[in-house]
């Protein structure tokens, strides 16, 4: 049928990835895939921050003042976005992610990548659009997104991670297959964040995320620095959630949301297990290919030395279709690698994002408990001065109690609010886990139907040359 | 304790040498082992037409030192010098799956139980693999032995064969430990002799030239195509893992990832078989860089006889100059001369066999391997395909 045709189109161009062309530059090196940790770790000293760059992208805590600023996304009708989730099908937008280039040198230099967005929505001014931006945009622009939509449950893609020895390497002006894999690891998952990104219907919309694609100009995010004032913020925040986690226990009367977090605590550990599984997989079957090759000039050896003319140039021929099979190999863990190692990684912090809304789900739970606890003490003390004669306290203190009776109802409105939205969100994320891994499993497996066709065609070749031998 | 019973999948012959004359009078195969913690028991069977047997068919039990015993014995037989001795069976080595073995122990707790199960499975595969491996090189041994004019009427192999009492094989003392010791040093300074020595054969100066190079060269890739088997399993170990991995979040109700999981496990499979054709390879390269050996050894024993020959010659002319014990430096030399024209003899008839040998024990391994790759490789893409359209259609 047309949808699932253009469904299977949008997949294949938006989660597309060069693995042929790049095989070449990559991956004669076992490069160990340690990059991928969940350290907050420095980023180079940024050149002078030229102006601040709008809201601040640190956890806002949720205010009254706060909430009525976005009312507008906040109180989207729950229709609308039912609606966006059936045009999906229709979905028609590509981005691509290419042209690494350098800028100035030292440890001052940093990558910039050409950002192509090509689409037909209406909500872009042009149907093609191409804008330079660096690691530290996509950084700031994930920023944005989280502290905007994350309070209310949305599940926020999470951006690609830093990495000082991988950018060092780089900065510093190694041309080595290393600084080059990396670059490309980093390309592949920053058009991976943007492509997961305008996925989700509320973020396409969102005017930092259309300023991000189409504007040539982009305020420097400084705040994503590490040792900013911001950053030192961020971590401030990240220990106050932890110690809060701890001290929240939510009188869960939802069963669903139970079993989600149970099952998302579980899915983490798994794929955290697959992921390792899958990255040592990688790192052996390049081993494979170091090892054929040198089977490979070996055999071309023994094949020289050998004085029987049939069995010399059957060892030789041996020689070159094992030549052949490392190059196999060699794409074979490229495929490993870009298709499935890096989705894995991709999904492990996905879920830390899910889990991250649940745990928001209880601080407005928390917030609504303070509310009331808040409300009850300020009956209590209109009670108080009913006995009392002091008619302009009593007003005090009825104004409170309105002030705290309207807090308490939008602490439950919003309760009532993130709980509808993480479940509609957990549902989308979990369709799309499901269509993202089917998609990536079928391209791996033709990737080894490739694989193993091309040995046939080596072995089939050889056949003669060892029936040969008389 | 396990116990291993071969049928007729030796017709599809596993070893990797190959017998040139088709002699049915005496017919030798190693049918079961048994293997008792550190100890394997061979059952040598035989069964033969020759007179000096005293019965038609009959087995024997014997370990790997007895085998040992008789190379030994073989070797040091003056008679034998210009033969190519078959090269002795390698001990059992069971190292590597006893090393699964342990971890397999040690890592129990952080594993759940299918994990385990397949673990385990995956170490007795081994097990029985380095077994039958260690089977198939000591049948072989007694093979070439019986296949071989002069040595399948050697006492001791026959003694080797029939004798149904424990051999009592000594273990070698000291002194006898030494002497061994001593001959291989003799042998490297045998290996400059061999060098040294002028040559006045053609025959022999090609060998010569050819062997040393070979001899380098073989081992050299025998090594590399161990590292690359080994690459290969470990390749097959992830798999394993990553398919264990994917049944756990399958609980997940999902189709797609229970489809995944069965392709893994046979890609697994595929890798496995893959690796196995590859081992029919190295333990190709295995065998004959040992039997390469062998061949050099003749050629040492030879270079030996034709430094004795010249050095009895030059002990003759002196003794004719001085004047004295000239009967005795004649006899000498006649010897010498003897011995160095029958090691010449027999060397050269040797070789010939022995390259014929080589070259069809590599034609034959080398089709049988691309035979079994291109089998495998057509299979898994028959149910790689097939899974791509299951997943399609969900």
């Amino acid at each position: 049928s047309n949808d699932a045709e253009n469904t299977a189109a949008h997949h294949r161009n938006t989660l597309q990835f060069n693995t042929y062309s790049h095989r070449k530059q990559l991956f004669s090196v076992c490069v160990t895939l340690s990059e991928a940790t969940e350290e907050v770790s420095l980023d180079s000293p940024e050149r002078q921050p030229i102006l601040s760059d709008g809201p601040s992208p640190v956890i806002t805590p949720v205010t009254p003042v706060m909430i009525s600023s976005r009312a507008d996304v906040f109180d989207r009708s729950p229709d609308q976005d039912e609606d966006e989730e059936e045009n999906r099908d229709t979905f028609d937008i590509q981005i691509s992610v290419s042209d690494p280039e350098k800028v100035g040198d030292g440890m001052n230099a940093y990558m910039v990548y050409k950002v192509l967005t090509k689409t037909s929505l209406s909500i872009f001014s042009r149907d093609e659009v191409c804008v330079k931006r660096r690691f530290s945009d996509f950084l700031g622009l994930h920023s944005k997104l989280a502290s905007k939509y994350m309070h209310m449950g949305y599940i926020v893609p999470p951006a690609p991670e830093k990495s000082i020895v991988g950018m060092t390497k780089v900065k510093v002006g190694k041309e080595d297959l290393s600084s080059v894999e990396f670059v490309e690891k980093r390309r592949s998952a920053l058009e991976r964040y943007l492509l997961r990104t305008v996925k989700h219907p509320a973020l396409l919309k969102d005017p930092d995320v259309l300023q991000f694609l189409e504007s040539s100009e982009l305020p420097r995010a400084v705040s994503t620095q590490a040792l900013s004032g911001a950053g030192i913020l961020r971590m401030v925040n990240k220990a106050a959630d932890a110690v809060n986690k701890m001290t929240i226990k939510m009188n869960e009367s939802d069963a669903w949301f139970e079993e989600k977090q149970q099952q998302f605590e579980n899915l983490d550990v798994q794929l955290r297990k697959l992921h390792a599984s899958v990255e040592s997989l990688v790192c052996h079957r390049k081993e494979l290919s170091v090892n054929t090759a040198s089977f490979a000039k070996s055999a071309a050896m023994l094949g020289n030395s050998e004085d029987h003319t049939a069995l010399s140039r059957a060892l030789s021929q041996l020689a070159e279709v094992e030549e052949k099979i490392d190059q196999l190999h060699q794409d074979q863990a490229c495929a490993d690698f870009y298709l499935i190692s890096e989705l894995l990684g991709d999904y492990v912090r996905l879920i830390t994002a899910v889990k991250g809304v649940f745990d928001q789900r209880m601080k407005t739970w928390a917030k609504c408990q303070d509310a009331q606890v808040m409300l009850q003490r300020k009956r209590e003390a209109e009670a108080k001065l009913q006995h009392a004669n002091k008619p302009d306290k009593l007003q005090q203190a009825k104004d409170e109690i309105r002030e705290w009776e309207g807090k308490v109802q939008q602490g439950e409105r919003d309760f009532e609010q993130i709980s509808k939205n993480i479940r509609r969100e957990v549902g989308r994320f979990e369709k799309d886990r499901v269509k993202d891994f089917r998609v990536v499993i079928i391209k791996y497996l033709e990737s080894l139907v490739h694989t193993q066709q091309q040995m046939i065609k080596y072995w089939e070749a050889f056949l003669p040359e060892a029936k040969a031998i008389a | 304790m396990t116990s291993i019973s071969e049928d007729s999948d030796k017709e599809k012959v596993r070893s990797v040498s190959v017998d040139l004359n088709n002699d049915a009078s005496l017919v030798i195969d190693i049918p079961d082992a048994l293997c008792e913690r550190d100890k394997v028991k061979f059952t040598v069977h035989t069964k033969t037409t020759l007179s000096s047997f005293q019965k038609p068919e009959f087995s024997v039990p014997r370990q790997h030192e007895e085998f040992i015993w008789l190379h030994d014995t073989i070797v040091e037989t003056e008679e034998y010098a210009g033969l190519i001795i078959p090269p002795a069976p390698p001990k059992p080595d069971f190292e590597g799956p006893r090393e699964k073995m342990h971890k397999l122990g040690e890592g129990e707790s952080s594993m759940t139980k299918e994990e385990y199960a397949k673990m385990k499975q995956e170490l007795e595969a081994e097990y029985l693999a380095v077994f039958k491996k260690t089977v198939q090189v000591h049948e072989v041994f007694l093979q070439r032995l019986s296949s071989h004019p002069i040595f399948r009427k050697d006492r001791n192999f026959q003694i080797f064969l029939e004798y149904d009492q424990d051999l009592s094989v000594r273990r070698k003392n000291a002194k006898e430990m030494f002497g061994g010791f001593f001959k291989n040093m003799v042998k490297s300074a045998d290996e400059v002799l061999i060098s040294g020595v002028k040559e006045v054969d053609e025959f022999f100066e090609q060998e010569k030239t050819f062997l040393l190079d070979y001899s380098s060269k073989i081992k050299d890739a025998s090594a590399k195509a161990e590292k690359m088997t080994r690459s290969h399993k470990n390749v097959a170990d992830d798999y394993n893992h990553i398919s264990g991995a994917l049944n756990s979040t399958a609980a997940d109700n999902n189709t797609a990832f229970k489809k995944t999981i069965s392709v893994c496990v046979l890609q697994k499979l595929e890798d496995r078989v893959a690796s196995d054709q590859e081992l029919k390879l190295t333990e190709l390269l295995r065998y004959y860089t040992r039997d390469i050996q062998a061949a050099k050894d003749l050629l040492y024993r030879r270079a030996r006889a034709l430094a004795d020959n010249e050095n009895s010659n030059k002990a003759l002319d002196k003794a004719r100059l001085k004047g004295k014990d000239i009967a005795q430096a004649e006899e000498n030399q006649k010897q010498c001369l003897q011995k160095f024209d029958k090691l010449s003899e027999s060397g050269k008839k040797e070789l010939t066999s022995f390259k014929a040998r080589r070259v069809v024990a590599f034609r034959k391994n080398l089709i049988e391997m691309t035979e079994l790759e291109i089998k495998h490789a057509k299979n898994s893409v028959s149910l790689l395909q097939g899974s791509i359209e299951i997943l399609n259609s969900n």
